[in-house]
């Protein structure tokens, strides 16, 4: 923990996030909770369903219920980012910070092609001409391995399949090269083997691109795919962090031992001679 | 496969065809092949998973040996009796021996009723004797669950309690097979994990045969001795559940199985 508070005072990180505090009413939700992400550097928030996971990402970029009290201090690239106004926001959001939500069926606008809605952050915030946004749709739709990238960008939501539509939700998240990109569960609505080709399309992207990656999950066995560093969260509070495969090999807090037990009992038993190299030899864009 | 023990639930060659809406006024209607030449056979004392992924047609299959959805083609037999939709009365005699948990608890359990009358209800609509006070006292003991909290609603339960009171409900008519569909879905891991310990718990207590429909191939290892894989309705493999996960045959079933991601111990 000490660890931690002191990267997160470190003026040089990408994202320092200090005592920030959400509340509604009396109840608190996200408590004092402190942690930094170093540019390029992939970091995961694991835990359960009220663990305040969820609210911890939001209150980032501003988008936390009006009903919600915060507190503390939010550096982004040096600037202080709670308090700020939201039209203030809404310019770092999707330019330099940008998120993909659990539900791409309910994050796309079901009345827009997919191409449009690829366009529109580049429109926005790059100021980008029309056509020009839309040919650099089309080549999102090819990096996200979309197999026809000029009639998926033509598509409309329903036309697609939920790992092709968490594709674009991908690639309307990377347009704009973001510094760093929120993942909220971005692979729980998709069967397993999608999940695998999403998450495979995702950590090549930012590697490529060197975007930061906070990925908020409540499945331990996707952290070691995803990310270096691991917070578990739990009643909104840190409970334990550091290395990814550090802490699953020796958890130091009890409750992470429990919960990487319990993930164990309804986990397969690990398979090295698959595991890696299976997930390697996904053939891209299928789905 | 050979085997002495006594066949309960036996679905032979079954196949589901939808008809899909029209597209044209004229010309045939587009038909979907959800299901297409599945066997499946329960013993008494049988584990049994029913493993795919969206659209593989096991939510379909569940339905279709529960009798709550017919097959166009093939038949499911319980018993050797033939099972299909019905009016309830007719099906009295199988209801009472074949039970089902659903995946999310809160809408399975009507939100109007206690505890107790929510267990005791199937007693009373299935006729079966005995004293049904006695009854909900020792399934909600066998679930884990204080008989005292007995007259309380589903709302004041959690996630994890909430199925709990379902799975005592699915045992208080002490049924022979039990059906599970995603019945851990809809749960925290620490709360899953427990769950999964419970159905296996009850199923020696109670000599239950299971039944277990889920897309999570870990649920399944953790509580089923055989599997069938279904993909696109067909059944992609079948065998013993640790023979099928360590040395998969079939070439969707290997590729299900590497897209799982795995814990280092």
């Amino acid at each position: 923990m000490t660890e931690f508070h002191a990267r997160a005072t470190d003026p040089g990180s990408l994202l320092a996030v200090n005592d920030l505090t959400v509340a509604f009413g009396d109840n608190v939700v996200v408590d004092h909770v402190t942690f930094s992400i170093e540019r390029g550097e992939r970091l995961a928030i694991i835990g359960e369903s009220g663990s305040g996971k969820t609210l911890t990402a939001l209150s980032i970029i501003g988008l936390v219920p009006e009903a919600a009290t915060v507190s503390g201090r939010v550096t982004f690239d040096g600037q202080e980012l709670i308090g700020r106004r939201d039209r203030e926001l809404s310019k770092l959001r999707g330019e330099a910070i940008a998120m993909v939500f659990q539900n791409p069926q309910t994050s796309l606008n079901p009345l827009m092609r997919v191409g449009k809605q690829i366009a529109e952050p580049l429109r926005r915030h790059h100021g980008m001409h029309r056509s020009a946004a839309a040919k650099a749709a089309v080549q999102l739709c090819a990096r996200v391995g979309l197999p026809e990238p000029a009639s998926a960008a033509r598509a409309f939501p329903h036309q697609l399949s939920g790992g092709q539509r968490q594709r674009i939700g991908i690639a309307m998240a990377l347009a704009c090269r973001p510094a760093l990109l929120i993942a909220d569960e971005p692979t729980t609505a998709l069967d397993v083997t999608v999940q695998a080709e999403v998450l495979a399309v995702l950590a090549e992207l930012i590697a490529t691109d060197t975007t930061s990656l906070l990925f908020i999950t409540h499945d331990v066995a996707l952290v070691p795919l995803v990310a270096d560093d691991v917070l578990v969260m739990r009643n909104g509070a840190i409970v334990e962090s550091g290395d990814v495969s550090a802490i699953i090999a020796a958890p130091s807090h009890p409750y992470t031992s429990e919960l990487l037990a319990a993930a164990r009992k309804t986990a397969l038993p690990p398979d090295p001679a698959t595991d890696r190299a299976a997930m390697a030899a996904v053939p891209p864009g299928r789905r | 496969m050979m085997n002495e023990r006594p066949l309960l639930l036996s679905a032979r060659d079954v196949g589901r065809v939808y008809r899909l809406p029209r597209k044209s006024l004229f010309g045939p209607r587009a038909e979907r092949h959800a299901l297409t030449g599945v066997n499946l056979d329960v013993h008494e004392g049988d584990t049994v998973g029913i493993v795919g992924e969206s659209g593989s047609g096991k939510s379909t299959l569940a339905r279709i040996l529960l009798g709550l959805d017919r097959a166009t083609t093939g038949t499911v037999t319980y018993r050797g009796r033939p099972v299909e939709p019905g009016h309830p009365r007719e099906q009295r005699w199988f209801r009472r021996d074949v039970q089902i948990v659903f995946q999310d608890p809160l809408s399975s359990l009507d939100p109007r009723l206690t505890v107790a009358d929510t267990i005791a209800e199937p007693l009373v609509g299935l006729q079966v004797d005995g004293s049904h006070d006695e009854r909900v006292r020792e399934v909600l003991t066998a679930v884990g669950i204080d008989p005292a909290t007995r007259d309380r609603y589903p709302h004041e339960f959690s996630g994890g309690q909430q199925q709990r009171i379902a799975i005592a409900r699915a045992i208080a008519p002490n049924p022979d097979v039990l059906v599970a569909d995603e019945p851990v879905s809809a749960l925290d891991v620490s709360v899953r994990a427990q769950i999964l310990d419970l159905l296996g718990h009850l199923v020696d207590q109670f000599h239950l045969s299971l039944v277990m429909v889920s897309h999570d191939l870990g649920v399944i290892h953790s509580l089923c001795e055989r599997v069938i894989v279904l993909h696109q309705g067909v059944v992609a493999e079948a065998g013993p559940t640790a023979t099928v996960f360590a040395k998969p045959t079939d070439a969707y079933t290997r590729r299900l199985l590497a897209a799982v991601p795995r814990l280092a111990e």
